[in-house]
């Protein structure tokens, strides 16, 4: 136990500065440290709620007039669509601690849902609203059942136990194409199997149908409008108190009078309800639901994003939907991801190597490390600098040509290299500190021939593994995300 | 008069362990009674069972009459039995005021739907949840006020810790408060501040006490009747001198020769 100051004897004056004063100013002397980006970020942390509410609104109203391309509107449609699952998912991760990963099958339940309710499939068009509030109270049922196990599975367990919904859910809609029920001898398709529902009715309120991308845009920015709203007076609210109990110590907030269970079941539904909303939404917009739109890369997505925002931050979790969702859609092609891929590794060197003499010292040695590889290569082995730099113009492709190996025929080379690459930095973390930099230099160099030679060509993979490298990078910078704070667990 | 609080042949055992044997007890309105007895006697289970945690193998438990055996543990809070723990348990990344706030859930009535149309029935309730909790935090004169209002409670001290939780289990607006070593790990200042405390809530708060206590000054200092246990028995009840004195408590403490010795 630490010493405690003898603080004044029951004379009822104002206390004297103790260490628990010290304590508690941890946080700002922590955020003081930061420097340019930490004082950014505390700016930030004290603006109140609507000044990000309004900026999100502002740019979202503005947006579809900034472009001329519909592509460029559907990213943003997405990206809000991301950014209300995120909302959902904050309810039940952020405020009541609850590890749910059957969140997705209440995205897709909300989207077949909608697709039977308003589609050709059986010719049942209930009108947009009677549909939309079918779901979302259905959504919301599903949810209350699916979080009964949570009264007695905690932690982990829940996690796997319904991360099995997830996975039913997909299995289910892709066979759900021939259910022979006990009453009849031919097999009914409820869910058209792997082929979806096709023709599912657009959004259409008082006679104005929802056609166009932008439309829809509109609608979903809209409901991460409202939803920012009502979540942040739902936090501060009796319910979002005891849903913060429940994560915080779900026995003392039971011997505090918060029923616990029935709280997990309620944050399971209200998650459930806006998932089922936005997969309403999901449907319309995208005319047609498949089972293969609601698999596990997606809730992974989801919770990526959560956790890059910061877990229980509303402007967090909105901002960690849009900026995963743009960075996925730039890395599709080759020119931006380059970018990014030597931005990620010079932020990661920028982070991890201190005092910035070192860090010069490395890129100053990797750079020269690299003109003499080529100088050395291109007079043994003209073919392997002989190839163009791929998707290069101007200086950088200049450069990349001056400095990367780039051989004719870069397919096994490349292959061995990756393998060396990630045995390289594996060997580095055995190293001792001194020689770290050292190694460092080589391994580099090595990224680079990787990244030239064989991962440019293969997008698919390579936004997905920078997306993954960018995330670890920041999570080490900033563990509780980049608008969350910090959560003390120790006693 | 009535007890408030009554436990009648409470029986609880563990596997093959008797943790309680038909415990007998009542606390009447408005009295300070203190639990004592060796690390192991039962204490803190008495409060896990009178609190619902577990439930008693046999035996009734009775608050102003009517049995709450079987009611789960929020059910009991808000018929007004309210505790804290002998480790600390509170709502760390909170802040101060919300730990105090979160615990009138089961007196107030707001739903999540109309909490989020901000009736002004729910503004209201608002209103009052929040000045309730800054009275019951002003009960530690400036210890949890002010500017700690608003700051997480892992910011705090450990005796300022103690307090909040004390603060916390007043706001469920009790009959009577359980208190599992209030004393613990305090300093000698701190610990006959504590001891002032109880009483204070005694008079001041009204709040009838149920205290478990290692610190025999404490004891001393707040009791109006001592219980002891040992093995889940009562081995002795009564004032202060009569159990401090009481050979069986003496043996159960420091073993046979010692209370032979004496």
């Amino acid at each position: 136990m630490p010493q405690l100051p003898i603080e004044e004897q029951g004379t009822g004056g104002q206390p004297r500065i103790g260490t628990d004063e010290w304590v508690a100013s941890v946080e700002e002397r922590r955020q003081r440290r930061g420097g340019l980006v930490g004082s950014l970020l505390e700016q930030w942390q004290r603006l109140p709620l609507w000044a990000p509410l309004l900026a999100v609104a502002a740019f979202g109203l503005l947006f579809p007039f900034l472009t001329e391309s519909d592509y460029v509107v559907r990213v943003g449609f997405n990206a809000l669509v991301f950014a209300l699952l995120a909302l959902g998912l904050n309810i039940v991760v952020g405020y009541a601690g609850l590890l749910d990963l059957g969140y997705i099958a209440f995205f897709g339940f909300g989207a077949y849902a909608y697709a039977l309710l308003s589609s050709n499939k059986f010719d049942v068009h209930l009108p947009t609203i009677p549909s939309v509030l079918i779901v979302v109270v259905a959504s919301a049922l599903l949810g209350l059942l699916l979080g009964l196990p949570s009264g007695r599975v905690t932690g982990d367990y829940l996690a796997i136990v319904t991360l099995f919904f997830a996975q039913i859910f997909v299995t289910f809609t892709t066979n759900a194409n021939r259910i022979i029920p006990p009453w009849r001898d031919t097999p009914i398709d409820l869910t058209g199997g792997p082929n979806g529902i096709g023709g599912v009715d657009p959004f259409s309120v008082f006679g104005v149908e929802a056609i166009a991308v932008s439309s829809y845009f509109y609608i979903a920015l809209v409901l991460v409008v409202l939803g920012m709203l009502g979540l942040h007076i739902l936090s501060e609210s009796r319910t979002g108190r005891a849903w913060k109990a429940v994560r915080e110590d779900p026995l003392a907030a039971e011997a505090m009078t918060i029923p616990v269970f029935k709280l997990k079941l309620l944050a399971f539904a209200f998650g459930a309800a806006t998932a089922g909303l936005t997969g309403s939404l999901f449907a319309a917009q995208q005319i047609g639901v498949f089972p293969q739109n609601f698999e596990l890369p997606l809730l992974i997505t989801i919770y990526a994003m959560v956790i890059l925002g910061g877990a229980g931050s509303i402007p967090g979790v909105v901002l960690g939907a849009i900026t995963i969702t743009v960075a996925l859609e730039v890395l599709r092609g080759p020119d931006d991801a380059r970018l990014l891929f030597y931005g990620a590794i010079l932020l990661g060197l920028a982070i991890a190597i201190r005092p910035w003499q070192r860090l010069v010292a490395v890129l100053t040695g990797t750079a020269v490390f690299g003109f003499l590889v080529h100088l050395i290569v291109g007079s043994l082995w003209p073919r392997g600098t002989a190839r163009v730099a791929a998707e290069g113009e101007g200086l950088v492709g200049t450069l990349v040509e001056a400095w990367v190996l780039l051989p004719t025929q870069p397919g096994t080379i490349g292959n061995v290299a990756f393998v060396m690459l990630v045995a390289s930095v594996l060997v580095m973390t055995l190293l001792r500190p001194v020689w770290r930099p050292v190694a460092l230099v080589p391994s580099l160099y090595l990224a680079a021939f990787v990244w030239e030679n064989r991962l440019i060509f293969q997008p698919s993979v390579t936004r997905l593994l920078i997306l993954g490298a960018l995330l670890v990078v920041l999570m080490n910078a900033r563990p509780q995300g980049l608008f969350g704070t910090a959560r003390v667990e120790i006693v | 008069m009535s007890a408030l609080l009554e436990l009648r042949g409470v029986s609880l055992s563990f596997g093959g362990l008797q943790v309680l044997d038909s415990l007998d007890l009542h606390v009447d309105e408005g009295e300070i009674v203190s639990v004592i007895g060796p690390n192991g006697a039962g204490k803190t289970t008495l409060f896990n069972v009178v609190t619902g945690l577990y439930r008693p193998d046999r035996g009734e438990i009775l608050l102003d009459g009517e049995s709450i055996v079987g009611l789960a543990t929020n059910a009991i809070a808000t018929r007004g039995v309210a505790r804290t723990f002998q480790t600390i348990r509170l709502f760390l990344n909170m802040t101060v005021k919300e730990n105090v706030m979160a615990a009138t859930y089961g007196k107030t009535r707001a739903g999540p739907l109309r909490s989020i149309l901000r009736t002004p029935g729910v503004r209201r309730e608002e209103r009052e949840v929040a000045a309730l909790a800054e009275e019951k935090l002003g009960f530690f004169g400036q210890r949890l006020m002010g500017y700690r209002w608003d700051q997480p409670a892992y910011s705090l001290s450990y005796a300022n810790r103690r307090r909040l939780e004390i603060a916390r289990a007043t706001a469920v607006n009790p009959r009577i408060l359980l208190l599992d070593e209030p004393a613990a790990g305090m300093n000698p200042v701190e610990t006959h501040e504590i001891t002032e405390l109880i009483g204070t809530l005694r008079t001041d708060g009204g709040y009838t006490i149920l205290v478990i206590e290692h610190d025999m000054h404490v004891v001393e200092g707040i009791s109006d009747r001592v219980v002891a246990l040992d093995h889940g028995v009562k081995i002795a009840e009564g004032t202060f001198d009569a159990v401090a004195t009481d050979p069986r408590v003496i043996e159960a403490y420091l073993g046979t020769k010692a209370a032979v010795s004496t």
